[in-house]
């Protein structure tokens, strides 16, 4: 049974953490394209953009709800320890989410009564809010919260601080970056052109948000010095860096070669580096700086249960998901489906 | 109320009910017209009759809409068990959390999983297929359904579990008997109904709004929508009457495990047998009195004991601060059951009008059609506001008090965010209102399926561009 307690959180850690990387891959994109609305003025090509996601964005957002209902069931003091936490930039990113979220529906249905307008900056500010509280959100679990008794004891802005901004910004250039190589994958002629500009900008923005946040991270607190500095652990965790750097070769290459799905899969490359060396540094924490995965998990009995259920329905999930967009695969083009 | 002096618990609480109760009329639209949905494509695949694919697009645009208001206040509601009840979810999250992750992963991801194809996919994985992911979206709905109200039921009854003495966390013991708790085969059936039965009211009432439109401008009334509306008095004649049995049943249910919440709805203060049943009435929490009292003499007892001499419970047996607030559910539960018995009514004289053959042709019934559009949702509501408010003030029945279950949130962020969220949502789904009703008040296409040969283009053009191209003739409005 001992052996049980131990294992069984670092198996929800895993899971948690494939979760989130699936949903910010998925929702990354679309989230981007929201965000290039702001570049993109044509209507007509404005429609491409979300045409491309919009068979698919409902299933993306999903991996959120199973992000945070993981948290509830096998996590449940990381789930009521973070959320009071960031309750200002949880409830803000939320509220971005459900314009972002009908504006998909609603900018095409009050085409023509002037209103559209309105719902297309929906579509755009939402998308970015909630990239950029996404991004402040996991900036202010990698810097630590107060926590006494095992509920959080700061102040509503805490975690609000130039580390959890620059992560806002970060994030938000990244999905933008997302949004701008899937639109490169799945889209031709003017608009693949344009995304293809984009998303070099995009890139040396992320690039320089990647080194910034890695550089100041390990200043954040001493274990995450350690973690990156010493031997031998810095035997196991150099390749992120270097692998990086790979990829940003990769992606220039890509871009200039005009490959079509290559600089959408660096980018994808480059969240996934991120995401697990910021897991490598919080490891073994799950609320920074005090409380451990171990401290925050429920009853075995509850995550067994729970993990039984996943193993059924996760590879089914992966498998109709995968499905689905393979049905909707290939360019789209402006002459497809609205005109 | 023993917590009235603590504001951010009362925002807590009010934000909670806002936030679900704008949510939960998506969530029983979408397995009311996903269900509708299904029956309508299989119809037509069945029987090959224009008539049902046109059904089928009209609604299918409806759906795209409710669904994914749906999705959005729905994701609030699962990050705000954490924002507002955050002790509540440590101390039952090895529970409710865990049903919370089985509905999304049996459920959430089966409907958005199948809602592209079923959107735009009809052509491009051929009409079995589509049926099939039709079917995937209305079942996904009832999964969701089966899993929440089983988590909210284990709140209202809870079971099949133990208390761990050094942290008050409530740890499973037995899954079957925390899923299968007592009240939930009641309150599943209910609601289900009530889903069904919200959507047959909006179906018939856009059904009659077109045949009184037709009326008023000397033409007959098309085929889809003199269907749409005979198909919503038929589910609307069958299920009210189903749904008065199965309430009479959920009561029979709460009064055997929660006989306060059955007195604070009654209004009753003094256990006793021959109870007559109060009409209306205004219940005093100070005075233990309700004023203004009408009753009926035995009825109480045969209603909820279904004798004339059983014992009815009064508020005075159980200690005050063990309560709910009498006068809000003493309300809500008659509303409840007045639109109830109306809605059984309108079933009724259906079947008469249909027997007579008058059913597509009284004006007088279509407008009784059409103002009981949002009888069903209404009825919904205050069943929920009944149900949820006599639990206070518990959220765990009985164990687990909503003053101790509240998050350590600031009040002011609090009361930033009540004010945020009243904006955003009577902007937004007062705007998708505006939109749904909008799009119910044109009428349905007939040979909608003749013009272009391409499903999915249609629907997408229809989705696309509703108001600027008019799909029948592919010229601009």
């Amino acid at each position: 049974m001992m052996d049980f307690a131990y294992w069984l959180p670092i198996v929800w850690a895993v899971i948690l953490v494939a979760a989130i990387s699936i949903y910010v891959i998925l929702d990354g994109f679309d989230l981007g394209i929201g965000m290039l609305f702001a570049l993109e003025r044509h209507p007509d090509r404005r429609d491409v953009m979300v045409n491309t996601i919009a068979p698919v964005w409902d299933g993306n957002e999903t991996w959120m709800v199973l992000g945070g209902a993981v948290l509830y069931g096998v996590f449940p003091g990381a789930y009521a320890t973070l959320l009071p936490a960031f309750y200002l930039p949880i409830v803000l990113m939320l509220l971005a989410l459900i314009f972002r979220g009908v504006a998909f529906e609603f900018r095409v249905m009050t085409r023509g009564t002037g209103r559209e307008g309105m719902w297309n900056v929906g579509f755009m500010a939402g998308s970015a809010i909630a990239a950029f509280c996404q991004g402040a959100i996991l900036g202010g679990v990698v810097q630590g919260i107060k926590v006494v008794d095992g509920a959080f004891a700061g102040g509503p802005l805490d975690w609000l601080t130039p580390f959890s901004i620059l992560c806002g910004l970060s994030v938000m250039c990244g999905y933008a970056l997302l949004g701008a190589t899937w639109l490169i994958w799945r889209t031709t002629g003017v608009l693949e052109e344009s995304c293809r500009r984009w998303a070099a900008r995009l890139a040396v923005g992320l690039f320089i948000g990647i080194v910034a946040v890695s550089f100041w991270t390990p200043l954040l607190h001493a274990p995450y010095l350690r973690r990156w500095t010493d031997w031998p652990n810095i035997a196991f965790v150099a390749p992120v860096p270097v692998l990086v750097v790979v990829l940003a070769v990769l992606f220039v290459m890509g871009l200039r070669r005009g490959h079509s799905k290559g600089p959408f899969l660096c980018a994808l490359g480059w969240f996934f580096l991120c995401l697990s060396g910021l897991g490598i540094t919080v490891w073994p924490y799950a609320v920074p700086p005090g409380l451990t995965l171990w401290d925050v998990s429920s009853p075995p009995s509850s995550q067994f249960f729970q993990l039984i259920g996943t193993a059924i329905m996760l590879p089914i999930i992966l498998t109709y998901t995968i499905y689905s967009y393979h049905v909707f695969r290939g360019k789209v083009t402006e002459t497809d489906g609205y005109h | 109320m023993q917590y009235a002096h603590d504001p951010a618990l009362i925002l807590a609480r009010f934000q909670f009910a806002f936030t679900v109760g704008v949510h939960i009329i998506f969530p029983a639209f979408s397995i009311g017209l996903a269900a509708y949905l299904a029956v309508l494509e299989g119809l037509w695949l069945r029987t090959g009759r224009p008539v049902f694919l046109d059904l089928y697009r009209y609604w299918i645009k409806v759906f795209s809409i409710v669904f994914g208001m749906g999705v959005v206040s729905g994701l609030v509601m699962s990050y705000e068990f954490g924002t507002n009840w955050s002790i509540f979810s440590k101390k039952a999250g090895p529970i409710t959390g865990v049903l919370l992750s089985y509905e999304v992963m049996t459920a959430f991801f089966l409907e958005a999983g199948f809602l592209g194809v079923m959107l735009f996919g009809m052509n491009k994985v051929g009409r079995k297929l589509h049926f099939a992911a039709t079917c995937c979206v209305s079942v996904g709905t009832l999964i969701s359904m089966t899993w929440i109200l089983s988590s909210n039921s284990w709140m209202q009854t809870p079971r099949g579990y133990t208390i761990d003495p050094a942290t008050g966390r409530f740890m499973p013991a037995d899954w079957l008997a925390i899923i299968f708790n007592p009240s939930f085969p009641f309150r599943l059936v209910h609601m289900g109904l009530a889903a069904f039965l919200s959507v047959a009211f909006i179906v018939g009432a856009t059904g009659a709004w077109h045949m009184l439109k037709a009326r008023k401008a000397g033409k007959i009334s098309s085929e889809p929508v003199r269907v749409m509306f005979s198909m919503a008095m038929w589910m609307t004649a069958i299920v009210a009457p189903l749904q008065i049995l199965a309430g009479d049943a959920h009561g029979l249910n709460t009064l055997r495990y929660q006989p306060v919440k059955i007195a604070a709805m009654e209004g009753d203060w003094v256990s006793e047998d021959h109870a007559p049943e109060l009409l209306f009435g205004i219940p005093n929490m100070k005075t233990e009195h309700t004023d203004y009292a009408i009753r009926l003499p035995l009825a109480g007892s045969l209603i909820l004991t279904h004798s004339l001499n059983g014992k009815v419970p009064g508020m005075k047996d159980f200690p005050r601060d063990q309560r709910p607030p009498s006068p809000v559910i003493f309300f809500s539960f008659r509303i409840m059951v007045a639109l109830g018995m109306l809605m059984m009514l309108v079933g009724l004289w259906s079947l008469w009008l249909r027997r007579n053959s008058t059913l597509f042709t009284s004006p007088v019934f279509h407008r009784v059609a059409l103002c009981m559009a949002p009888a069903g949702f209404l009825a919904l509501l205050c069943g929920w506001i009944t149900t949820e408010v006599g639990r206070q003030p518990w959220t765990v029945y009985g164990l687990l008090r909503t003053s101790d279950s509240v998050s350590p949130v600031a009040l002011s962020s609090m009361a930033f965010s009540m004010t945020a969220f009243v904006v955003v949502y009577v902007l937004v789904f007062g705007s998708g209102m505006g939109i749904l009703v909008r799009m119910l008040g044109r009428a349905p296409q007939e040979g909608e399926h003749d013009t272009p040969p391409d499903h999915a283009t249609e629907i997408l053009a229809a989705r696309m561009h509703p108001g600027v191209i008019d799909p029948s003739t592919g010229k601009g409005a």
